[in-house]
């Protein structure tokens, strides 16, 4: 797994980036930037070279599969590696996340080897 | 899974009562999970005032086949365990960190047992959480149900949860 990638990590709880923060911190990777909606996301996106998106669900603005479907249907980024990091967990959330194209997804409450096995399968 | 005893289950209806236990799954799972504490579920009663039994409180709308709101109240003592141990650093005082987490742990304590619900074919929405920050403030449940009050105990401290749907 190539840790030396730029990750953005998207979501409105800073409680949340932070403890995102600390597990890839710990599986090595150092190039991490924050937003706290999708709208910040996709501001980010345009303006950096982003190379990994982990992102929330239910947020202000403009929700991470807003953002997911975005990131999609624009060709610069249509193959991004796109993580959802969501308590959003019920079937229809998971089959939408799906059909918008998102990479894996992971449901909180989670462990740190969690996202380091779901990183490894998108990363690989 | 927790007993309920017959004279709870009479103050409060039946659809109510099958509503606890997904709580009190997720509430467990989610602080052991993320923060890595052993949590012991006590006896459920029925609150009668609005008064919080904690010191910093997150409120949550649900919405579906019944209309309600979930409060999880915590002891000053006990969140700052849990979210140091979140973060790996000791909080000391009750602050936007702390209201921000308390924010993120209703809002997955919601989801685990919305997922729960719904296995049994209850469909819930969440609203985004809110949260208040203070001794002695008041819980405003959106709905005039019963208030089934969980308690919970940890090493670092005790909280509660609030589960109040409609009639």
């Amino acid at each position: 797994m190539d840790t030396s990638i730029k990750v953005l990590i998207v979501d409105d709880f800073a409680t949340m980036r932070r403890i995102l923060k600390n597990i890839l911190k710990q599986l090595g990777f150092k190039n991490l930037v924050e937003a706290d909606d999708g709208t910040t996301a996709w501001e980010i996106l345009e303006n950096q070279a982003i190379d990994l998106i982990i992102s929330d669900w239910n947020m202000p603005k403009m929700t991470g599969l807003e953002l997911l479907k975005k990131v999609r249907a624009d060709s610069r980024y249509a193959r991004k590696p796109f993580l959802m990091v969501t308590a959003e967990a019920q079937k229809q959330n998971v089959i939408e996340a799906v059909q918008a194209g998102v990479s894996n997804y992971v449901v909180k409450p989670f462990t740190a080897e969690a996202i380091s096995d779901k990183l490894a399968k998108i990363l690989k | 899974m927790i007993r309920l005893d017959r004279s709870f289950v009479r103050k409060v209806n039946a659809m109510n009562v099958k509503l606890i236990n997904p709580f009190i799954n997720a509430t467990i799972n989610v602080l052991e999970t993320m923060a890595f504490v052993k949590v012991d579920a006590g006896r459920p009663y029925v609150k009668t005032d609005n008064l919080a039994v904690g010191d910093v409180t997150g409120i949550l709308g649900l919405t579906g086949v019944a209309n309600g709101t979930i409060a999880v109240t915590f002891e000053e003592k006990c969140i700052l365990t849990i979210v140091s141990n979140m973060f790996g650093e000791a909080m000391e005082s009750l602050n936007d960190e702390i209201a921000d987490a308390v924010g993120e742990l209703t809002n997955m304590i919601s989801g685990q047992a919305r997922r729960e619900l719904e296995q049994v074919g209850k469909v819930f929405k969440a609203a985004i959480p809110s949260v208040v920050i203070g001794r002695n403030h008041s819980i405003r449940h959106y709905s005039d149900g019963p208030k089934i009050a969980i308690p919970f105990s940890t090493e670092g401290g005790k909280f509660t949860i609030e589960v109040c749907f409609e009639r």
